[in-house]
Parts: structure tokens; C-alpha cells; sequence
């Protein structure tokens, strides 16, 4: 259903591979019918990429909240990754490039929180993470009228 | 709610929904002489770029190719974990004997890495495949003789 312009707060879950890729999609739509850049969708497809793969990997599986923020002077996506797993228990080491617990390159967090305008971590340790990033369309100045 | 929907709700259903379990994809490897072309298109699971680093290496090891292309022009988005593997299948025909070229990144994807912080040292790239045979090939003619 997408009869009004904007479309509505949506609830996707994080349980598997194909569950990603879901999540990417789903973001990239909604960026690209926010306005967003061709360069801004790819960096916050990516954040979310990573964000979910967090929620899965170390939250054992959550869900993802995708909020369309239209009542600003700039369109923006918000994105909240939740689960209810183990937590962070060192969120500073957490966030350092190369810190990494899962085998992975260590870039989710501190990689993710570069590609998005605001980044908050909430996490209580025994009972789960939730990482919220949003992200602001840059408005392209209209064009010049014509000649 | 009217029961589970046959079309899906809004256009394209999940990926689950389709006959995509696992690896229900494959990724075309193509023979082109001494050089093994691997094209990636669309949404990569995470699994699936695992089972590709496996069948990489295994190719390189059989068919004794001295070059892999890696064409990356129909992926929008590189994350983390997909630019470890790819990283990890460079290192791995490096020790078969094998050169990897990266082939057609988009500049979207570039950028988003830079920022990330995924810069895949190491990694040779080319703006489009067929680049990256003459870059292939021009090492080889350098190799065997001197001027």
C-alpha cells in the first residue's frame, strides 16, 4: 500500500542471509523515494548492510525499524537495529577501527557511524543493542529557471 | 489481514519467497584462456560469497588460470564483509599463482568504502574488464621476455 506520498514506519526482521539483503533493499527504496543521492543511498545501504549483519551476528537476530523523517527542511531515514542479545559490554572498544569480537574486519560500528549523519548505541549488557542512525537527504539547490 | 498474499504486498516479495534457498544462484566463471572471469551482479548473500571464494580457488587450482577478473560493475553495494571476501579471494590466487584485477567498481561504491574504511590494499583494479585483461595479459608479455 503506498497511497500516501510518504510511505509509512516499517518493521523488517534480521534472521538469516537472505534477510540482509532484504534489509538493503528495502533501505535503498525508501532512501531513493526520499530524494537521496545516488552516493548518499549507497553509503546508508551500507551502514544498514553492516548494522544488520551486527544485529544477526552478535545479537543472535532482531529487527530492523525503518522511519521516513519528513517534516524538516531536509527528508531523512531513520533506521534503528534491534535485538535482545549478550549487548556490548566495552562500547569504546567496540567503536575503535579494527576492534572486532565476530572474525570479522572490525569496520561494522566505527565504519557504519562514518557513512550516516547521526549515530546512537544503546546497549545494556544481558539484554540487548539497539544502534539508531539517521541519515539527511542533501537538497540540490532547484535548478535555474530557464533561459 | 487477508491471509498470506500470492503477489507479495508492494511489487517485489521477499527473496525468500522465490526459488532462492542458499544457493539457489550461481555466480558465472568463465574460462578465457589462462584467465578466469567471475561476474557478480545484484544482491550477493553473504553464504554465497563464501561458497564463491571456495569455488574460485578450487577453478584456479584445476584448470591452473594465471588471472582472475573479478567484474563488480552490477554490484551497488560493497560492504564490509563482501570486500573481506573479495580481498581474501585475491590473497588466495596469489598463492595459486594467480593475479586478481577488481574490475568496473562504480564510483558510488568507492566512495562509500574510502569512508567506511575498506580500502583493499593490495587489490588491483581496472575500470572495466576489458582493462583488466590487458592488464592481465601485458604482465604476462613483460614476464617473459625483456625489450
Amino acid at each position: 500500500m503506498r497511497a500516501s506520498r510518504h510511505a509509512a514506519p516499517a518493521s523488517l526482521p534480521i534472521g538469516s542471509d537472505a534477510d540482509l539483503a532484504w534489509v538493503r533493499q528495502q533501505v535503498r527504496q525508501a532512501a531513493a523515494e526520499l530524494g537521496f543521492g545516488l552516493v548518499q543511498q549507497t553509503k546508508l545501504v551500507t551502514a544498514a548492510s553492516e548494522l544488520a549483519r551486527n544485529t544477526l551476528v552478535h545479537g543472535g537476530g532482531g529487527h530492523v525499524e525503518i522511519t521516513p523523517l519528513d517534516s524538516g527542511p531536509a527528508p531523512g531515514l531513520r533506521l534503528a537495529f534491534v535485538d535482545a542479545g549478550p549487548g556490548i559490554r566495552d562500547l569504546d572498544r567496540a567503536m575503535t577501527d579494527g576492534y572486532t569480537s565476530g572474525g570479522g574486519l572490525g569496520l561494522g560500528l566505527s565504519g557504519a557511524k562514518r557513512l550516516v549523519q547521526e549515530f546512537e548505541v544503546d546497549t545494556r549488557p544481558g539484554e540487548g543493542t539497539t544502534v539508531t542512525v539517521t541519515a539527511w537527504a542533501t537538497v540540490v539547490p532547484p535548478a535555474r529557471p530557464g533561459p | 489481514m487477508t491471509g498470506p498474499s500470492g503477489s507479495g504486498p508492494a511489487g517485489f516479495g521477499p527473496p525468500v519467497a522465490g526459488p532462492l534457498g542458499g544457493h539457489g544462484f550461481t555466480v558465472p566463471v568463465l574460462r578465457l584462456g589462462d584467465i578466469l572471469l567471475v561476474t557478480l551482479q545484484g544482491e550477493l548473500h553473504d553464504g554465497m560469497a563464501e561458497q564463491l571464494q571456495q569455488d574460485i580457488t578450487d577453478r584456479i587450482a584445476h584448470t591452473r588460470v594465471t588471472g582472475v577478473v573479478i567484474d563488480i560493475s552490477g554490484v551497488d553495494v560493497v560492504d564490509s564483509f563482501l570486500g573481506r571476501v573479495l580481498a581474501e579471494i585475491a590473497a588466495g590466487a596469489e598463492l595459486l599463482a594467480a593475479r586478481t584485477v577488481l574490475a568496473g567498481m562504480r564510483p558510488a561504491v568507492a566512495i562509500t568504502l574510502v569512508e567506511l574504511g575498506l580500502t583493499l590494499p593490495g587489490l588491483r583494479t581496472a575500470l572495466d574488464v576489458e582493462r583488466a585483461m590487458e592488464l592481465l595479459t601485458a604482465g604476462e608479455r613483460q614476464g617473459e621476455g625483456s625489450p
